[in-house]
């Protein structure tokens, strides 16, 4: 018994090879190779500006890179038809930075959306009990299943983001800073729900972050972005024997010590 | 075994998937009732599933699952091929309702189950809503109430255009100059080529369909009277303002309402800047000063279209109409549409700017407020229009 309906033909749901993207004369990747595992948490790093959240959109299609390749789930995306994306679609989630949750739909509702596209014959009932296990699970309680985004506050709208882009039960999460805004005690919340959920659920997820706590707690690899490539993939140790000074400097700082040494302490 | 039925399964799956690219065909859960022996009995009280326990695979038969009376005593999950949280809390439900026994998941899946049990799945996704005999009173309640918050809101904000007004007087310096001729730029530059070219066609159906009822009197040269008159006191302001209504009074209630909705309203605040000085004065001089040229500067390009028809249908001359006008129109019509023109200036821009500042909550407000500026705009400049209309006629400037 597989959970998830995980293919085993796609050990690699994400595969980078060369991407280029350009904004008129700037470039912001020039031949940028990442390769994602199954069942893995990966961290992307790097300096604010230095395309993480460009790379995440050209994945998920909403930027058309200038060149490259990029498979997702088996699929290359780049020259897709749209039958194909629709049902790569299908089978990724993905939480923007706010929740990008409609205003207007109530946070079941907003969980409501994608079963209501991919799946328009589920029944009504399956589909509302659906949408408020969802909103459960991702760690709301159980009264802002009926609210308006508008009554949340920036953390709970994150997990009711979180929640709907679990909706289709998705093999690949994509999270955009997930736990940026959040004060430490709901951003460690939020990392042990990510972590479960993985386990659980046998998720692949692509995580961009700057926070080094959750690079320490869960992240599987980190992979670092700099010089409009990704310059190492590896674990946190491995980043560091390579020696790069930015990569020094990221996690020997002040701060990279901190999470560090925390994240010594709880391991022990 | 299993493993080797669940290879078959997964290549007809693909098969399909690639028949039907459109959607990911699966098969649909299997389910089957046994009797303590394990042979199939339409009572038995052991459901057995097989298949794809997933949200594709459980959609077809869920309501049939829904529907078995019992007594299930097992719940067998050992034929499963793959399970989703989808499937582990319709499992879940049916074990919770009908109080039986998990059997036969392996460990991925027993966690899966684990992670849904204990909640709850029953109830609304939407707010309550109350039985129609209580919302109608509700509703009319709300618009009572709306109606007297709305009248306080109108007041507070002309008197916080009056402070603002008040405090740039005592520091002209402050005054937003730039803003002010932006705002003028987009209200009044912007629009002369689609407001001229409504005025000409305006004096064109005037002057045509006027020159026909006028002919059977035999009076057609008094289309001239009737082009230049009710253009210079009447359609040209009018029109004009109903076009400003929708291009700026929009615009203004939108941009407002868009700031409003991102904070930088409230971001003003905190740094010292009136909003009501640098965002709703500029709006509502700019709008005041450009009806009055854009009124006049309709009505003119109203009776140059009047004169092409007289021209070409009339037998007028172009500029024996135009000096006609002159003798003809009487120059308070002129002063009726002056005075008019910047009044309806103000309450577009006025409406505007209210509207956009009450915008709260979420994007679906400012298309609300947007129209709402536009129809109470409209309707205030017909009404006054009305009242104008008595009032000139009263003073003798009929």
């Amino acid at each position: 018994m597989r959970v998830n309906n995980h293919r085993d033909d796609e050990a690699r749901p994400i595969v980078v090879e060369g991407l280029v993207n350009r904004f008129g004369d700037f470039a912001v990747h020039e031949g940028l190779d990442l390769t994602v595992n199954r069942g893995e948490i990966l961290g992307v790093v790097g300096g604010s500006g230095s395309g993480k959240s460009v790379l995440m959109r050209s994945i998920i299609g909403l930027q058309q890179p200038a060149a490259g390749k990029i498979d997702v789930l088996g699929k290359t995306l780049t020259d897709a038809d749209p039958d194909t994306q629709f049902g790569v679609r299908s089978r990724w989630g993905v939480m923007f930075q706010g929740g990008a949750l409609f205003s207007t739909l109530t946070v079941g509702e907003n969980v409501e959306v994608p079963l209501r596209k991919f799946y328009p014959d589920l029944d009504p009932t399956l589909r509302r009990e659906i949408a408020r296990y969802k909103v459960i699970l991702s760690g709301l309680p159980d009264s802002a299943v009926a609210k308006y985004p508008s009554e949340l506050s920036g953390g709970m709208k994150k997990r009711a983001g979180l929640a709907r882009a679990l909706a289709l039960d998705p093999e690949l999460l994509f999270l955009d800073e997930p736990t940026a805004g959040l004060d430490p005690i709901g951003a460690a919340k939020f990392d042990r729900l990510t972590r479960e959920l993985k386990e659980t659920l046998g998720l692949t997820v692509f995580l961009i972050t700057h926070d080094l706590d959750t690079l320490y707690e869960i992240c599987d690899r980190v992979a670092v972005i700099a010089e409009k490539k990704i310059i190492a993939v590896g674990t946190i140790p491995e980043l560091i024997d390579t020696g790069h000074p930015w990569i020094e400097e990221y996690f020997n700082g002040p701060r990279g010590r901190a999470a560090q040494a925390s994240h010594l302490r709880a391991a022990e | 075994m299993m493993d080797k039925r669940a290879d078959c399964r997964e290549g007809l799956a693909r098969c399909q998937k690639s028949a039907h690219s459109r959607f990911p065909m699966q098969d649909a859960v299997q389910f089957r009732l046994e009797n303590a022996d394990g042979d199939a009995a339409a009572n038995g009280n052991r459901l057995v599933l097989s298949g794809q326990l997933t949200l594709a695979g459980i959609a077809p038969v869920e309501k049939e699952l829904r529907r078995l009376d019992g007594p299930i005593r097992v719940i067998d999950l050992a034929e499963v091929d793959d399970i989703d949280t989808v499937g582990a809390w319709v499992v879940c439900r049916l074990a919770r309702e009908h109080n039986s026994d998990i059997s036969g998941a392996n460990d991925a899946a027993d966690r899966l189950l684990d992670s849904v049990r204990g909640i709850d799945g029953g109830g609304d996704i939407r707010p309550p809503r109350p039985p129609a005999w209580e919302r109608v009173p509700i509703a009319i309640g709300e618009k009572i109430y709306g109606a007297r918050s709305g009248i306080y809101g109108v007041v507070g904000f002309f008197g916080q255009i009056i402070l603002g007004a008040a405090s740039l007087l005592r520091h002209p310096t402050r005054f937003p100059v730039k803003a002010l001729v932006h705002q003028m730029e987009l209200v009044g530059v912007s629009a002369l080529p689609i407001i001229g070219l409504m005025s000409f066609l305006i004096g064109i159906v005037i002057a045509q369909q006027g020159s026909v009822q006028l002919e059977q009197f035999g009076a057609e040269a008094l289309t001239v009277n009737l082009v230049g008159r009710i253009t210079l006191r009447e359609l040209g302001v009018l029109m004009t303002a109903i076009m400003v209504a929708g291009r700026s009074g929009s615009a203004f209630a939108a941009q407002l309402g868009t700031m409003k909705l991102t904070e930088e309203i409230d971001a003003m605040r905190t740094i010292g800047i009136s909003p009501i000085e640098v965002l709703v004065i500029p709006r509502i001089m700019a709008a005041t000063f450009m009806m009055l040229l854009l009124g006049f500067y309709a009505s003119i390009v109203a009776i140059v279209g009047g004169a092409v028809v007289g021209d070409l249908t009339l037998g007028i001359p172009f500029w024996t109409f135009l000096d006609r006008i002159h003798d003809v129109v009487p120059q308070h019509d002129l002063w009726v549409g002056l005075i008019k023109a910047p009044v309806f200036g103000l309450i577009v821009g006025l409406a505007g700017c209210y509207h956009g500042l009450q915008v709260r909550d979420n994007s679906e407000e400012v298309g609300r407020r947007t129209t709402m500026a536009v129809v109470s705009a409209i309707f205030a400049v017909i009404v006054l229009d009305a009242f104008f209309a008595v009032f000139f006629t009263e003073i003798g400037w009929g």
